[in-house]
């Protein structure tokens, strides 16, 4: 018997609730902290952001019409997914220089996370929506609604926790996103799409791509049927300016955090789903 | 008159049609190009609208986008022609007064053409005195599996000379014909009997028009040319959605037919999103950003 050769992942894209590679055929080396090689990531192009959008877009109008109840329980899905998977996690993180306790607590985080936010679905409606007094014989309404389709810049340095943190409370809040993943270490967030595949999150809801931030970024911020671009690192100031001024053309909200410890107690809480909703006000006639 | 000839089935290679159009699709058109050829598609569009709901209303706004299809970008060519049922000619004409816009009407008891002749020739007569330029005709699919090839020549004959002046497009409604063979027997037919384009579907049945029907027609249109010294037009249907797609049909075009074919006045698409995503292609090229349909008309 020959000895048996290890089966490798091919780490690829996560659009519309499939895994295809780029569009571009082109990849970028992954390597670990020792600064051996370690995969092969998708290099994706403004192409793969492109038909990311067009599945985010198309799963916005079932995603966000679920039940908060519903996006609870898928929520709370992706968490007992997760727990499924410690293993491979506690693999990926260690190969980027995680220690067995600090890719634990890590992945403990993140499972944590989702239950928080998902404890959130049905309840931010009722703390932040309103009742308004009003000086006229009306009911005065105002209610939150899912911004829309969200782009997202995952934190560089946190490739699994940070993702986990920024794309929880926007789909918990009934958003779709496209996420860049870390560009760094970009293999735990392809592990996260494997989670989110099994755990009853509709194809298009998360979408994930990797790839040189530099490339993307103009994309992430200019493309005319995203609603709203987030970023938690601290960018450069010229990459600021051109987010804003790109963003400005279909006034795309810009979520602007500086998070650099997503252990931090404010790192999650429910404004975070609050920065993707827009406020509707309704007059309504009081009857008799 | 009916032709001496007998309509015989061509036979026609499943797999090299397809294969053919995987290659033609390979195609890669860029930069300046892509933007004439954007341009020239939209230019080819036959804005449609055929539903129960339409109303006086909505063919008028269609009409308006035919007209303008994008009003802040001028320099975009209007569409070839709005496609509407008989009882709303005398709307879209009011409305394309002073344009070169063609109305086209669906006539003969579209969709189905189950009705007698002497019904349908009516039908098709009302349209062309309200003022139709272009009569969209289907064929009676049931007679034409039945081998009833005469009673299809005669039908398209007789709504022919119901046109008078106004040019004849026949539906074919290749997604019930079931073979490559049939769909090519009928180009022959529809061609032979005086149509001035050939189409592919009405958009009611599903699959409508795909490129590998397409194919074969344009090829029956090339054939048909050798023989005759005729140009007929080509006009695929329903289910063309995206720019993209219209340009791989352009190419199927270029290269079975020639240049010669390449306006609206042998091509069209029969299409209503079409447009919107031709515009939004359009306007990517100009600003360099993706586009959003949020920015564009709804119809």
């Amino acid at each position: 018997m020959s000895e048996r050769i290890e089966v490798q992942k091919t780490y690829k894209t996560y659009v519309g609730g499939s895994f295809p590679r780029s569009e571009s055929g082109h990849y970028y080396k992954v390597f670990d902290s020792e600064g051996d090689f370690l995969a092969n990531a998708c290099r994706c192009t403004r192409k793969d952001f492109r038909d990311a959008v067009l599945a985010a877009r198309a799963a916005f109008s079932g995603w966000s019409s679920r039940t908060s109840y519903n996006k609870g329980q898928i929520l709370y899905r992706i968490a007992e997914m997760m727990e499924n998977r410690r293993d491979q996690f506690v693999k990926e993180l260690g190969q980027i220089g995680f220690s067995k306790e600090e890719a634990d607590a890590d992945i403990n985080a993140s499972i944590d996370r989702l239950i928080y936010y998902a404890g959130w679905t049905d309840k931010y409606l009722q703390v932040f929506g309103s009742v308004n007094p009003v000086a006229s014989s009306h009911f005065n309404f105002s209610i939150l609604e899912p911004t829309g389709v969200v782009s997202v810049l995952a934190p560089e340095a946190s490739p699994l926790l940070g993702l986990v943190s920024v794309i929880s409370p926007i789909i918990a809040g009934g958003n779709t996103c496209i996420v860049h993943a870390s560009e760094q270490y970009p293999l735990p967030a392809i592990s996260f799409a494997e989670v989110l595949n099994s755990s009853d999150v509709p194809g298009g809801v998360v979408n994930i791509i990797t790839g040189i931030r530099s490339e993307l970024v103009e994309h992430f911020s200019s493309h005319m049927d995203v609603n709203s671009i987030l970023y938690t690192d601290e960018l450069d100031k010229e990459t600021k300016t051109k987010i804003d001024e790109l963003a400005s053309n279909n006034i795309k909200r810009v979520v602007k955090k500086n998070i650099s410890d997503w252990y931090e107690e404010d790192s999650a809480n429910p404004y975070f789903i609050v920065d993707f909703q827009e406020t509707k006000t309704t007059w309504h006639p009081v009857g008799f | 008159m009916r032709p001496e000839t007998n309509f015989e089935k061509v036979p026609i290679d499943r797999v090299a049609v397809e294969e053919r159009v995987g290659r033609l699709n390979k195609r890669s058109i860029k930069k300046e190009s892509k933007v004439q050829a954007l341009k020239l598609a939209l230019s080819m569009v036959d804005l449609t609208t055929l539903e129960g709901k339409d109303s006086e209303g909505k063919v008028r706004q269609l009409c308006q986008k035919a007209k303008s299809p994008h009003p802040s970008m001028p320099d975009i060519p209007s569409v070839a022609a709005v496609c509407v049922y008989p009882n709303m000619v005398r709307i879209a004409k009011e409305s394309l007064r002073g344009t070169n816009i063609n109305v086209a009407s669906v006539a003969s008891a579209f969709p189905s053409g189950m009705a007698p002749l002497p019904i349908r020739i009516e039908d098709t007569k009302y349209a062309v005195e309200e003022g139709a330029d272009e009569v969209d005709m289907v064929i009676t699919r049931g007679a034409f599996l039945e081998g009833e090839y005469n009673f299809v020549f005669d039908e398209i004959a007789a709504i022919k000379e119901a046109c008078g002046d106004a040019h004849l497009k026949v539906i074919l409604e290749t997604g019930e014909l079931h073979t490559f063979e049939n769909v090519r027997l009928a180009s022959d037919i529809a061609m032979e009997a005086g149509a001035d384009f050939i189409k592919t579907s009405t958009g009611k049945i599903s699959p409508a028009a795909t490129q590998p029907v397409t194919l074969v027609m344009l090829e029956a249109i090339r054939d048909f040319y050798y023989k005759t010294d005729k140009m007929v037009g080509m006009k695929p249907a329903g289910g063309i959605r995206t720019a993209k797609q219209a340009l791989q049909y352009l190419v199927l075009v270029k290269e079975t037919l020639g240049a010669a074919w390449l306006n609206n006045e042998y091509f069209r698409f029969g299409a209503s999103s079409l447009a919107n995503d031709l515009l939004m292609q359009i306007v990517k090229q100009q600003t360099g950003h993706y586009q959003g349909p949020d920015y564009f008309s709804i119809d």
